[in-house]
């Protein structure tokens, strides 16, 4: 049926295109556009009848006239695959951004991707040490989850992805990951921040990235992230690969949802976005994952900035529900000049439970992050309380507990930008950090562990 | 009009159909895949169905094949232990076909028609037999027996009636009026099944947390809701309702939610004994995952699967708890179709038939009895993911006006790691009443009396805490200060528990009431010996206090709880001589 051309559109609105009477044309299959002066424009099928095709284009509808010729591929969109996508750049539609040749393709992958039975899932439980205390600590990374950075305008977001993506490795273990990175609508500053990151440290060599900016065309957004995760699956699944898929940023990509949305005048859910959002942000988020008899995982860590600094927005309220916990990056810490400036309060890894602990990590590291957590949260509260009725109010406990959520910030959260800390390292910290608050009131350490890892205790 | 028509329009998961005779809940093949999907709208010659797979790639003329069926679940043999998709596909035959991906055009048998099963007849030849009627039984696992039963809407006299061994489509029974009965029944979903008349629940479901059994209880047979914002630990306790709840089956629906939980689900639950009968988890369970990212049509569908199978094993008497995580999924499926359908929205995009919809759902829960004459029930447990946390949308809302248990999850408590994260200030069970004589024959004649002074304590620690905001704990009299010790004593070492710790996890309801009854003990021990001279700091810090609160970690708890609340209760004592 491909390369038969039509001349009958009809309607065009938005990023969409409305066609008039067709051959059968596929739901989902690709579309290409010739414009009158000899631009050529891609798209996808939205909606399919034997009277009405509706096409979104994903470079913008811009130039296009009721003269332009549509001609369906015959075909959904698929990205050519090979594992000589390492260390190449691409567009947001996946061709060649860095002046190199064309993706030799070992094969043809179907973008939006097939779920995965959760019956072949195989359970996460490899501890990823990012050398990050607040993250290794309270909020540990396994291999295999996706765990989102809830951030906002202004925040240093990046700098922790990078950070992560520098030093994330399995304990006791060499092994290297392949990042794919896909940018969503980031400025070109941003993206040049994050190329020459990776080209410093070398990591570049080990990647490929996705690249959709600011000026790119937004509905291209949509199909961008798709790419990136068709590229980690394969080199996932099938050539073995540990991937790492650090995607920035969310919210634009569900902005572009909504704008397609809005365009086909679909009946909105909450602040305008899409009712099947949460089923689109699922399906890219369920692509993290091990699969059984697979020797590779993917691991997601995806960025998003909280409009408003309102966790209870629908892009991090809808992530949050889909994803295995999210790092909460906090303004407050920030302006107190705290770099990481993670709050672990909201914080929250969903499978740390099944990653931490003798075996892995230590075996104190469970009782040690609940009490840390405990005891800042505890301190915290306590900050309000102060500040109405000051501190000669507060009995001892309260006070010990007050001056540990100070150091918490102060030593515990605070590392530079390439300090890298071993576990044992972060969890040490811990007990020095704790030793200045009353045994009797850490209820939440095991008597054997205060016993053999208390300062107190351990000369 | 013939059953096979083609395909006019593909608009996502919602294709219409031209030129095919349909009624309204058909399934329906679609296009030359034979995907499966369901009538759910008629427009003059155009059916409207809903595709319970991705539609990618199909055209329009292709094929559409009506099979005139209304959406069915297999019941029989065979179903305990199984995983199914939302649609009864079991998910370990379609790895075997399809590998790990789930791809789509795949029919799957709900579980192994030729498996031999050792039928045991409990009628004879001649006997008359009514619809419902159990006509024999099949050891299907080792704590369960399945009843094979009369098909609702048939009966009769006994004609031949077979013993021995038999697969799930061979006859083993035949009526005079010449119908055969095998030992898989099918069953549409959307339909309840049959009962003779529902009873008042007057049984707890004891599900081994505090929180729940002591503050809150639930009534087998009756519907609670869980409403919480990502983080709270909705899943944590729904899984922990699975393990430890007195049920003897539980349905688990992990509708629209994360694949990652169901995988440790079904890592786990092979592994875990069941506290009531000592055999593994898995042999009283089954299991229906449609992940998030797996088609939101089956998603919708998944819901009603589930609880049809429940109902089918209520009908042989038992005692069901069915688990739906997250109901708020499958009403965001209900949402997407209903948009597809371009409908009028009602509240915030949901359609105006969505509390409907809940009610229908929940209200096939219930305590009944069986056509055969039996006791059972289905208790209904949903889990509710309300955008932001905010219970005053549409779902929470349509599930508060049919639930009576009301256990609010929230995000503070689990911030402070406090979990169970449930509010005991707003939480609620409107079972009490019904269920007090239970517990003062079975555990305690002064059990619902505790329970009172329990929560009358966490009032009014709730009031001191706005105090102690303004001016701190230090300002308050002592006999005040000793009321929040008391209150904290009830969060730290009563509500708290740990649904991983090997110990804690599970809490038998006789032991809960010894903690309890510690509590109250030390109140009574405190305030005696700070009337006597007794410090508040002393009384407070007694070292048997901290060996009792950390006792609940050991095992053997119950027989050594007394001795230590004596202890606790000495030292307390003794603090007055000290002075």
């Amino acid at each position: 049926m491909s390369g038969k051309e039509y001349r009958t559109i009809t309607d065009v609105k938005g990023p969409l295109v409305f066609l008039n009477k067709t051959e059968p044309v596929a739901f989902g299959e690709i579309v290409t556009l010739r414009l009158s002066n000899g631009t050529i424009k891609n798209g996808q099928v939205l909606d399919t009848s034997d009277d009405l095709v509706i096409v979104q284009v994903f470079e913008g509808t811009a130039k296009i006239d009721r003269e332009a010729g549509v001609t369906f591929m015959g075909d959904v969109f698929k990205l050519p695959v090979s594992t000589e996508l390492v260390g190449r750049i691409l567009d947001g539609a996946g061709r060649p951004r860095d002046g190199g040749p064309q993706i030799v393709a070992d094969e043809k992958a179907d973008i939006i991707g097939a779920a995965i039975n959760p019956y072949s899932r195989q359970s996460p439980h490899d501890f990823i040490q990012t050398g990050i205390s607040a993250i290794d600590c309270c909020t540990t990374l396994v291999r295999g989850q996706k765990l989102p950075i809830f951030s906002a305008s202004g925040l240093p977001h990046n700098d922790i992805a990078l950070q992560i993506a520098r030093q994330a490795k399995l304990k006791g273990s060499d092994e290297e990951f392949i990042v794919v990175f896909c940018a969503m609508g980031i400025t070109a500053e941003e993206y040049n921040f994050f190329r020459s990151d990776l080209e410093r440290t070398g990591a570049l060599e080990n990647a490929v990235l996705f690249v959709n900016l600011a000026d790119d065309p937004a509905v291209e957004r949509i199909i961008t992230p798709r790419l990136a995760l068709t590229a980690a699956e394969y080199l996932a699944f099938e050539k073995d690969y540990h991937v790492l898929v650090i995607y920035t940023d969310m919210t634009n990509y569900c902005d572009a949802l909504r704008q397609i949305g809005a365009a086909r005048e679909e009946v909105p859910g909450r602040r305008g976005y899409p009712g099947y959002m949460y089923t689109d942000l699922a399906m890219l988020y369920e692509r993290a994952g091990i699969v059984k008899g697979k020797k590779g995982s993917i691991t997601q860590f995806p960025i998003l900035t909280m409009p408003g600094d309102d966790i209870t927005h629908p892009i991090p309220d809808l992530s949050g529900y889909i994803t295995e916990g999210q790092i909460v990056i906090s303004r407050e810490l920030h302006q107190q000049g705290i770099y990481p400036p993670i709050n672990v309060l909201p914080s929250l890894s969903r499978l740390m439970g099944s990653c931490i602990g003798e075996k892995t990590t230590r075996e104190d590291h469970k009782s040690v992050s609940d009490q840390m957590y405990a005891a800042y949260a505890q301190g915290r509260e306590l900050r309000g309380l102060v500040a109405i009725v000051g501190e000669d109010a507060l009995n001892e406990r309260d006070k010990q507990l007050l001056d540990f959520s100070g150091v918490f910030e102060d030593k515990f959260l605070r590392q530079t930008r390439d300090e890298d800390r071993s576990i044992e390292e972060t969890l040490d910290l811990c007990w020095s950090l704790m030793s200045s608050i009353d045994t009797k009131y850490l209820v939440r350490l095991d008597q054997k562990w205060i016993e053999k890892y208390h300062p107190e205790n351990k000369e | 009009m013939s059953n096979e028509g083609v395909i006019y329009r593909i608009s996502g998961p919602v294709v219409t159909a031209t030129g095919m005779k349909a009624a309204m809940y058909d399934v329906v093949r679609v296009g030359e895949e034979g995907l499966m999907g369901e009538v759910i709208e008629l427009h003059g010659d155009k059916a409207v169905i809903q595709v319970y797979e991705d539609t990618s790639g199909i055209r329009p003329g292709e094929p559409v094949l009506n099979t005139e069926e209304t959406l069915s679940v297999s019941l029989g043999p065979g179903l305990l232990t199984q995983i199914y998709d939302g649609i009864q596909r079991p998910l370990a035959t379609l790895e075997e076909v399809m590998g790990v991906f789930i791809t789509r055009g795949v029919d799957a048998d709900a579980f192994d028609l030729e498996k031999v099963w050792k039928f045991e007849p409990t009628v004879a030849k001649g006997d008359s037999v009514e619809s419902g009627q159990v006509i024999g039984n099949v050891q299907e696992t080792e704590t369960i027996v399945h009843k094979i039963m009369v098909p609702p809407g048939m009966s009769g006299k006994v004609k031949s009636i077979e013993s021995g061994d038999f697969n799930v489509t061979q006859t083993v029974c035949v009526l005079d009026d010449g119908s055969e009965l095998q030992m898989m029944q099918k069953w549409p979903v959307r339909t309840p099944r049959p009962y003779r008349q529902k009873y008042a629940p007057d049984t707890p479901l004891v599900t081994g947390m505090r929180i729940l059994d002591f503050l809150f209880p639930l009534a087998k047979g009756g519907a609670a809701g869980i409403p919480g914002p990502f983080g709270s630990g909705k899943t944590v306790t729904q899984q922990s309702l699975a393990k430890y709840s007195d049920a003897q089956l539980v349905v688990y629906i992990g509708c629209g939610e994360r694949g990652n939980e169901m995988t440790e689900v079904l890592d786990e639950f092979p592994h875990l004994i069941d506290p009531n009968t000592g055999k593994p988890l898995m042999e009283r369970t089954v299991m229906i995952a449609n992940t998030s990212n797996m088609p939101v049509a089956a998603r919708e569908a998944s819901v009603y699967t589930g609880i049809t199978i429940a109902e089918y094993f209520r009908d042989m008497g038992y005692d069901v708890a069915l688990m739906a995580d997250s109901t708020s999924r499958w009403a965001e499926a209900m949402r997407e179709i209903s948009s597809r359908l371009e409908e009028m929205p009602g509240e915030e995009g949901y359609p105006a038939y969505l509390s409907s919809r809940i009610a229908e759902f929940y209200e096939r829960a219930g305590r009944v009895e069986t056509l055969n004459g039996d006791d059972g029930s289905v208790t209904v447990i949903g889990a509710v993911s309300p955008p932001g946390g905010d219970i005053s949308e549409p779902v929470s809302q349509g599930t508060l006006r049919i639930v009576k248990v009301f256990w609010g999850l929230d995000a503070g408590l689990a911030r402070q790691r406090h979990f169970p994260a449930i509010n005991w200030l707003n939480s609620y069970s409107l079972y009490p009443q019904s269920l007090d004589q239970w517990f003062r024959d079975n555990i305690a004649q002064d059990f619902p009396e505790v329970r009172t002074q329990i929560s009358g304590l966490l009032q009014v620690e709730a009031e001191l805490q706005e105090i102690v905001q303004l001016v701190g704990s230090d300002a308050l009299p002592v006999d005040q200060q000793l009321t929040l010790e008391v209150a904290r004593m009830i969060r730290e070492f009563f509500l708290q528990q740990n649904g991983f710790h090997e110990v804690d996890a599970y809490c038998d309801i006789h032991l809960q009431y010894k903690m309890a009854k510690a509590i109250l003990s030390f109140q009574d021990a405190a305030k005696s010996a700070m009337a006597n001279g007794g410090q508040l700091n002393d009384v407070v810090n007694v070292p048997a206090r901290t060996d009792l609160m950390r006792g609940r970690f050991e095992k053997g708890y119950v027989d050594t709880i007394e001795g230590m609340i004596k202890s606790m209760n000495e030292e307390i004592a003794n603090t007055v001589e000290e002075n």
